[in-house]
């Protein structure tokens, strides 16, 4: 299982999003995608994005200013 | 593709009537997000929304009719009343500092994200009627979209789980 990392930081809604659906489509089924976003609304926006897409979210957390994702390729 | 997959694929149409700089942003935007969440997604160009598919973006905004319009300044809030919007240059004082308060909040531009809905596959109908009456030329929009009229858009509206009007 690979690991990758998005670094989404600066970027505003939908970027971080985008971003992220880029990398996975060029990941392999079961490779984790590391993202560090700062925009606020990314932690709800990566929930509902996981959910609708069949992605899995390992983890959601906030880190200072920071917004951390881990998204298992489904 | 798993079964639950496919019962989350899902379609979006919207219609894009406007294209200010501010009103650019929601179809882009929503078209751009849905697509990047596999919704399939068509986008129809008529009206005022059309020049959005033009190959060179020169986009403005007003501060005519808008008195929600309220910039941050200086840790304030300024209001844009209508009669300023009569003044030379105040529109494009105001499309400047919307652009530059943009780029520094990290928002796309309408440039990329129209880039990034023709990327990923978002389909782009422009307005037949439109394109006459308004005399503009194919060869001055985008590659890969399409010329359709209200039918072709009601078609793809009828069997899309989404339909929205902006």
């Amino acid at each position: 299982m690979a690991e990758h990392t998005l670094n989404a930081e600066g970027l505003n809604c939908p970027l971080p999003i985008l971003k992220a659906k880029k990398m996975l489509k060029g990941m392999a089924s079961g490779d984790i995608l590391k993202i560090s976003a700062t925009d606020p609304g990314s932690a709800a926006d990566f929930a509902a994005f996981c959910t609708h897409t069949g992605n899995e979210l390992l983890n959601s957390a906030t880190e200072g200013d920071l917004y951390k994702f881990e998204i298992k390729r489904s | 593709m798993l079964d639950a997959d496919l019962e989350n694929t899902k379609s979006m149409s919207i219609i894009v009537t406007k294209g200010s700089l501010d009103w650019a942003y929601p179809p882009f935007i929503l078209a751009t997000t849905a697509a990047a969440m596999d919704i399939e997604t068509t986008m129809f160009f008529t009206f005022y929304g059309l020049p959005l598919l033009k190959k060179k973006l020169d986009l403005k905004m007003t501060t005519l009719g808008n008195p929600a319009m309220e910039m941050p300044m200086a840790g304030m809030h300024m209001k844009m009343p209508n009669m300023v919007s009569m003044i030379p240059g105040v529109d494009r004082a105001a499309t400047t500092m919307m652009k530059n308060l943009m780029a520094k909040k990290g928002v796309a531009s309408i440039e990329d994200l129209r880039e990034a809905a023709v990327e990923s596959d978002v389909r782009m109908i422009a307005c037949q009627m439109t394109l006459d009456l308004f005399e503009y030329d194919k060869k001055d929009m985008i590659e890969g979209i399409e010329l359709g009229g209200a039918a072709t858009y009601m078609e793809v509206a009828a069997k899309s789980h989404i339909n929205l009007f902006i």
